[in-house]
């Protein structure tokens, strides 16, 4: 799967703004961003639902404006709300969606059997689909997604609104999904740890365009060291100054009351900054030292925590 | 969650029109018994029309005509049961969530998504024709054309019942909205009460008489009549079916063009 200057605008707006991908067949791509992003529209695009204003995408090979039907027979997805029929049991709507993707009624039956096993709803695969838990319907659109064997598995946000327990069993799927079946996955979300977790290579999208791309090892690199950060009331930038210039300390940034400093050895830099920090105007709330995360990452590339960006909307 | 069985040599393929058509017609054809009220209104209203307008009237009416009232107003009572009996509604609860998409990114033919809609209609549709031909049957209408012109009577009404589902499933796809959907239905009224449904044609007058003349209803209207009174009458047929042409060509284009523009990649 890839892409190449892929846009789409809504009237002036660009909601993806020149993104070029290339996803490896077998394995899972995470896109990491914020609501409002662009995951969203990128995911509509790949799964023909929503022609490109500019540039080219390839899905199994197949390009999405001009051979959507050979997309369509490659694809399966399962959107940020889950797309169900709400007046069908469970088992309708998978037998269904087998006869749609053109499988003869033994291989509905068959597959709708094996998909069961993975939808664990037991006996409520009888009953309407109206009567089913939030996470029972998305398990069951996951199942949807899946009846036909794609080759390449869309989720859009697969966890967004999923209690942990939920969260851990979707994501132990998707891993059994893409090792024991060789699915290609391509995942969108705005969970930090699902990507970190998950995914092989993350992509990191901000305002409609990719920003960073990698493993997510590989990214947290591009932070370049260890993290140690202090909350804090107040501002002064005199001392942000001071301990800019010290030994062994490589970045200094601010956002929110948060002092993030970046060091080759941050923990032999940790006192020196806590020291400085201490006889400063700003009240220390508690100083940590971490490793970089891939919010540290975004950060880094856009200026601003995802988490920020997320409260802020 | 436990884990799936391999199905590796499973894959997808195109299903082919035919099989696209009736999974569609066979889903909007399960809800019905689960939502018998979407259908009960079109057996009791022009149940209720049918007995009321006769009871009112016949006496008045009887005079201009050359046949029983009750026979003349037995196509109205048919019409009124199957127009606008359309899965419309249906089709604006799979926009608005998002299952009209999920379908979408199938490889089904985008035209089936509206046919197969359409092919359940006219199964509903036939359905509703025969309790208000039980009715006309029991206050004593007779076919002069017999049994089969009972069938083309059925024909008839289907195909003006298939014809109207154009208007309500353009609104669906246009706006996605149920109230919209509704008021679709005034499309109905007009086309209705502006022809002769409750007059004979002798007893309009004026400006009303001018519009009946020119209202295609009122040719659907007399083939079915026809069908019932006179016997087979190539005249009052072909009419009636070049009247059913007239309004299908435009309800069906509303319907079409709607339905390409919701499954356009436009977003």
């Amino acid at each position: 799967m890839s892409t190449k200057g892929l846009v789409r605008r809504f009237g002036s707006n660009a909601a993806v703004d020149g993104v070029d991908l290339a996803v490896r067949a077998g394995e899972i791509y995470g896109f990491l961003g914020p609501n409002g992003a662009g995951k969203t529209t990128l995911i509509r695009m790949l799964c023909t639902l929503l022609r490109p204003s500019g540039g080219h995408a390839l899905v199994a090979g197949h390009d999405v404006v001009e051979r959507p039907q050979e997309v369509r027979l490659r694809i399966g997805v399962a959107l940020q709300e889950a797309a169900l029929d709400d007046r069908q049991s469970g088992r309708e709507l998978l037998a269904l969606q087998g006869r749609l993707y053109g499988l003869r009624a033994r291989e509905v039956r068959r597959r709708v059997s094996e998909v069961l096993d993975l939808v664990a709803i037991g006996d409520a695969i009888d009953r309407r689909i109206g009567t089913y838990s939030g996470g029972m319907k998305r398990r069951l659109d996951l199942a949807a997604a899946l009846v036909h064997n794609p080759e390449v598995l869309f989720l859009d946000e697969p966890t967004t609104g999923l209690d942990p327990e939920s969260r851990a069993r979707v994501w132990a799927e998707v891993r059994r999904l893409n090792r024991q079946l060789g699915i290609t996955i391509f995942l969108t979300t705005q969970y930090l740890e699902e990507a970190d977790t998950l995914a092989d290579r993350v992509g990191i999208i901000s305002q409609g365009r990719l920003v960073a791309e990698g493993t997510p090892e590989q990214l947290k690199r591009t932070v370049g060291h260890d993290l140690i950060v202090a909350d804090v009331d107040g501002d002064d930038a005199e001392v942000l100054d001071r301990i800019r210039r010290m030994d062994g300390v490589s970045g200094v940034t601010t956002d929110r009351g948060t002092v993030t400093v970046t060091s080759p050895d941050a923990a032999a830099a940790l006192s020196g900054v806590a020291t400085a920090l201490e006889h400063s105007p700003l009240r220390v709330r508690s100083i940590v030292l971490r490793m970089p995360t891939l919010d540290d990452v975004f950060l880094e590339m856009t200026g601003s925590h995802i988490e920020l960006e997320e409260a802020g909307r | 969650m436990s884990s799936i069985v391999v199905a590796g040599e499973i894959r997808a393929r195109e299903a082919g029109f035919l099989r696209d058509l009736c999974t569609v017609a066979g889903r909007a054809l399960r809800q019905i018994p689960r939502e018998p009220m979407a259908v009960l209104p079109a057996v009791f209203v022009p149940a209720f029309f049918y007995m009321t307008n006769i009871g009112a009237l016949q006496n008045l009416a009887q005079g201009s005509l050359e046949f029983s009232y009750k026979a003349f107003l037995l196509p109205m009572a048919i019409a009124f049961a199957v127009t606008g009996m359309s899965r419309a509604p249906i089709l604006v609860t799979d926009v608005q969530s998002g299952y009209f998409d999920r379908l979408c990114m199938t490889p089904i033919r985008r035209v089936a998504l509206l046919l197969g809609l359409m092919v359940a209609d006219v199964v509903v549709i036939v359905a509703l024709c025969v309790p208000v031909l039980v009715i006309g049957y029991a206050v004593g209408v007779r076919f002069a054309t017999g049994a089969p012109g009972v069938l083309a009577f059925v024909g008839f009404s289907a195909i003006w019942g298939l014809v109207f589902t154009g208007f309500p499933y353009a609104v669906a796809l246009k706006t996605a909205s149920p109230a919209a959907v509704n008021a679709s239905f005034v499309v109905f009224f007009p086309l209705f009460f502006l022809s002769d449904a409750i007059a004979p044609k002798q007893a309009l007058t004026g400006w009303f008489s001018t519009i009946a003349t020119y209202n295609p209803v009122t040719y659907l209207l007399g083939a079915l009549r026809s069908l019932i009174a006179t016997g087979w009458q190539a005249s009052a047929l072909l009419e009636g079916l070049a009247a059913l042409a007239g309004i299908g060509a435009v309800s069906m284009t509303l319907a079409l063009l709607a339905l390409r523009g919701r499954v356009k990649q436009g977003g």
